[in-house]
Formats: C-alpha cells, structure tokens, sequence
C-alpha cells in the first residue's frame, strides 16, 4: 500500500522509450479521447442534477417536517374565539416552540395567486390559518389533535405529511435515477474503451508477438496499451468537465432556495466530485483496457 | 543446457515429431536439417517456450517448459537468443531501437549499454544502418540485425531458423562467421537450416554436430554431410 503513490507516479511518469513501443494509433487515440470528453461532460451534469435534488428533498424535508399549520373553519362569530382557544391549546403543548394566528394581510397574500391583489378576504368565508413551529421535544400529533378538538371543534392540523412525503420521495427518486444514469455513464465509457483497446491490441498483433519474442512479459506489454488508454481517458475527462463546468457556473442563478432550475449545480462538496471525475474515468479506462489486454494476451499462444 | 526427452508435438489431429531425445550441451554447435516442412521450425520453437511439447519433456536449464508461467516463459527467452526465419521488427521504431529492444523490455538501461551497441552494430556491419527503419533494409541485412538483436542480451544459447535463406552466398558466409564466432565465446549455436553448403563449409571451421528431422524423428546425420 505504501508503495502506491510510488508506482502511480511512475505509471503517471511513464518511459519516453518504452511509450514508442507500441505505434501510434491517430484515430482511436481521438476517439478515446472523444468518448471520455463526451462521458465526463454527461456525468457531470447527472452530478449535478443528483446534488440538486439531494439538497431540494433536504430542505422540503427539513423546513417542512419542522412545521404545522393548524385551520380554524367555524361560524364567523365564532371564530376569534376558537383561534384563542386553539392558540392556548398550542402554546401549552409540548413540542411547539411557538403559534400564530396569520394576520390578514397574510392570509390575502397567500390567496393573491389565486383571488388577485386586491381581493377583500374580510367578506369571504375563509378560515383562519395558525402557524405552529415545532421544537423543544417530540411532539405528540394525535394528543394535540385531540385536545384541539374538545377546545376548538373547528380546529383542523395539517402537519403536511399528505404532501410533504410524495414530493420528498420523488426528489430522492430523482436523485437515484441520476446516480444509475452516472453508473450507466461509467460502464458506457468502459465498453467503449474495451472496444478502442480491443481494436488496437487486434491492429498490433505484430507487435505483441515481437515484443514476446525478445522476452517481454505479458505485464508489461499489457502496461504498454494501458497507460496509453488511460492517459488518452484522462485527457478526454479533464476536457470534458472542464467544459461542463464552464456551463454550470455560467448557468443562470437565482435566490437559495427558489427551486431545481435555479439552484441547480453542486454544494461545495459537490465540487470536489467534479474534480475528481477525470481520475475515476482514468481508473475506468485503467481497469477496462487491463482487462482487455489480459484477455487478449492470454488468447494469443 | 537444454534436454529433450521423448519429446512430441502434434497439431491439428496430426504429429509433427514424435519420440525425440536430444541434450544440447553448453558450448556446443548443432546443426538441424532436414526438408522443408519437415518440423525443423516446430523444434526451435520447442526449445525457445513458444510451443509446449505434447508429451515428453522439453527441459532448459533443468525446468520443463509445460510447468513454465508465462513470466518465466519470457525470463527463459531473454538467455535464449532466437533469430527467426521471417524477421520481424517493430517498422515504427529505427533499427537501434529494435536491437535494443530486448534491453528495454527487460527493464535495463538503453543508455549505459550505448557502447555495447555501437560494438554489436560494428560486428554485424550496419553501423551506418543505425537509425534506418526495417523497411529501408535489404534481407541481409535484416538477418544482420536479427542476430545483433538476439547476442545484446548476451545469452547464454543462441537459435536461428534458416539464417541464410533469403541471402546471397557472400552473406550466408558472413553471418556464418559471426554464429562461429560466437560459438568461439562459448555461446551454444543451433541453426536450422536446409542449406547443406552452409553446413559443409561451417564444419571446415568448427565442430559442429549435424542433426536431420525425417519422418517425424529426429536423426544424428550422416559423416557425408
């Protein structure tokens, strides 16, 4: 294990001879390249989209799983009443840190997408909305709705649960299928430089059997092919998201928390996948033309 | 020292030697003849790891080549010196590089064996050929540089299949000149050949021993020879 850094360098460093032994291959040099370009640039926006929703599903989760909202719908003159009532029962409830009556204004705001600005919420028969902030221990829902209900029998709460639940299970699904999408990204651009590295292994047969014949193990004719694939695998990446991450930054931003299409892109965290992508694309194409190589060589007698 | 004991080898439903015995001792001189055909190229191959006997035992330096890995396989071939009927370079790579390249393989530096190279380039007549590429050379002097390929790791046994059959009378004595003297270092030669002038005229220089394939079998040759 300590000797890791050592041999990666060295692969890294590589030997200007030994590099010549196998020939150039101009054309399966720029697809390679290509393909781990191309790779690298999508896995980097299924990143990206897996972080936002990742983010989006903790927050719907967060903000809303900290709240209440408790509805009075009763008789106009028995209305302020019953909000009293129902503020007293919350306020006395362990569990709520705090409970307000939304004020008027309030009310008309969050009916203004609907009704319009200027809408005279007075003369409709619409209930009173109470916002509950949970904190300072567990609440029990079901004992406070049952109290609410013998002291305000108007007195309806929504923890948001109805809602709540499908819209943070349909992030975190998101979140998934961006993450087989980047698993499908990965295997993609294994099997494409399986096929380059096949393809330049079958065109170098010649080579090979020379290469043996002076007395090269098979290790080191395999090396020959790999670290060629893996820095072309390289190169391509570092393009690819390079180019990928220009577009993110340059993407259109608006206030935290405004949505998907105006937060998308990575947390801090986030970055650092971006810069780590060309090495694990690098490691795919080390593993895939590895195994290629060894395949073939063990093939050819 | 390499030993063969009832050694065969079939290809294809068909076998191509059969019951062979032969010990090539350390220094010694061997000639393989025998018609075209015959299994001479089979046998080197056998005495080199790039075939494996069918049955028998083909044993160099007292290992047997069927429990060889591949990695000693290639280990075996860098003290066993192979000059092949149809040279084969790298035509990407110049000449220097393609002598050199049992060196590089090996994982030995190029550079500090420089004046080794410039000596062997010298000995087979090509220094001025040094950075040509393969294709740029005539027949001779390909086989030239296929066996200045095969002595640069300095092995101890050196093959060659039919050395001289694509060059001219002058050459075959030329590069028989430098297999003797070779041999004259201790190296152990086996050329196979069907070329009965060449032998006669290496056994007015050395003592060589003269072995036939016929009929699958290997036979000590004849004083007529």
């Amino acid at each position: 294990m300590k000797q890791l850094p050592k041999q990666l360098t060295r692969f890294l460093a590589g030997d200007a001879q030994a590099d010549r032994i196998v020939p150039p291959t101009g054309h399966t040099a720029e697809l390679t390249i290509f393909a781990a370009a191309v790779m690298a640039f999508l896995a980097i926006f299924a990143l990206a989209l897996s972080s936002s929703m990742g983010r989006l599903a903790d927050r719907w989760s967060d903000e809303l799983a900290q709240s209440l909202t408790v509805r009075i719908t009763a008789p106009a003159d028995q209305l302020a009443a019953q909000t009293s009532a129902a503020l007293n029962v919350l306020n006395t409830t362990p569990g709520i840190s705090s409970a307000r009556a939304l004020t008027t204004e309030e009310q008309r705001a969050l009916l203004a997408p609907w009704f319009g600005s200027g809408v005279q919420i007075e003369s409709l028969p619409i209930p009173q909305l109470i916002e509950v902030i949970e904190g300072g221990g567990s609440l029990d829902i079901n004992g406070l709705r049952l109290r609410l209900q013998a002291e305000a029998p108007g007195a309806q709460v929504d923890d948001h649960a109805r809602w709540r639940g499908p819209l943070v299970a349909s992030a975190n699904r998101l979140r998934g299928i961006a993450w087989i999408a980047i698993l499908l990204i990965a295997l993609t651009t294994a099997a494409i430089i399986t096929l380059a590295a096949n393809a330049a292994l079958a065109a170098n047969r010649q080579v090979i059997f020379v290469l043996r014949q002076v007395g090269a193990r098979d290790s080191y004719i395999a090396m020959a092919f790999v670290r060629r694939f893996t820095l072309r695998a390289l190169t391509g990446a570092a393009i690819g998201t390079a180019l990928s991450v220009v577009i993110l930054i340059l993407l259109p931003t608006g206030a935290a928390g405004n949505g998907l299409l105006t937060d998308f892109g990575f947390s801090r965290g986030g970055w650092l996948l971006a810069v780590l992508l060309p090495f694990f694309v690098a490691g795919v194409a080390f593993s895939a033309t590895n195994a290629a190589a060894r395949r073939m060589l063990r093939s050819l007698t | 020292m390499i030993e063969l004991e009832n050694v065969a080898y079939s290809y294809g439903g068909g076998e191509l030697l059969s019951n062979v015995s032969l010990t090539i001792q350390p220094g010694s001189f061997h000639f393989l003849t025998g018609p075209s055909g015959a299994g001479k190229t089979t046998f080197l191959k056998l005495l080199y790891g790039e075939l494996i006997a069918t049955a028998g035992h083909v044993r160099i330096a007292g290992v047997d080549t069927r429990s060889m890995s591949r990695d000693q396989i290639a280990m075996t071939r860098r003290s066993i010196g192979m000059v092949p009927q149809d040279t084969q370079f790298l035509d990407h790579l110049s000449l220097v590089e393609n002598i050199s390249l049992p060196l590089l393989v090996s994982g030995r530096d190029t550079g500090s064996a420089q004046t080794n190279l410039d000596d062997l380039l010298r000995w087979v007549g090509l220094t001025n050929h040094a950075n040509a590429y393969p294709p740029e050379l005539s027949g001779g002097e390909r086989q030239r540089a296929a066996l200045a390929r095969a002595v640069i790791m300095s092995p101890s046994v050196i093959l060659a299949d039919e050395p001289t059959g694509n060059v001219d009378w002058d050459m075959s004595q030329r590069l028989l000149t430098l297999l003797i003297e070779l041999n004259k270092l201790g190296k152990t030669i086996l050329i196979a050949t069907h070329d009965l002038s060449l032998i006669r005229a290496a056994k007015a220089q050395v003592q060589a021993r003269v072995l036939r394939i016929a009929d699958r079998r290997l036979h000590l040759a004849g004083a007529d020879l």
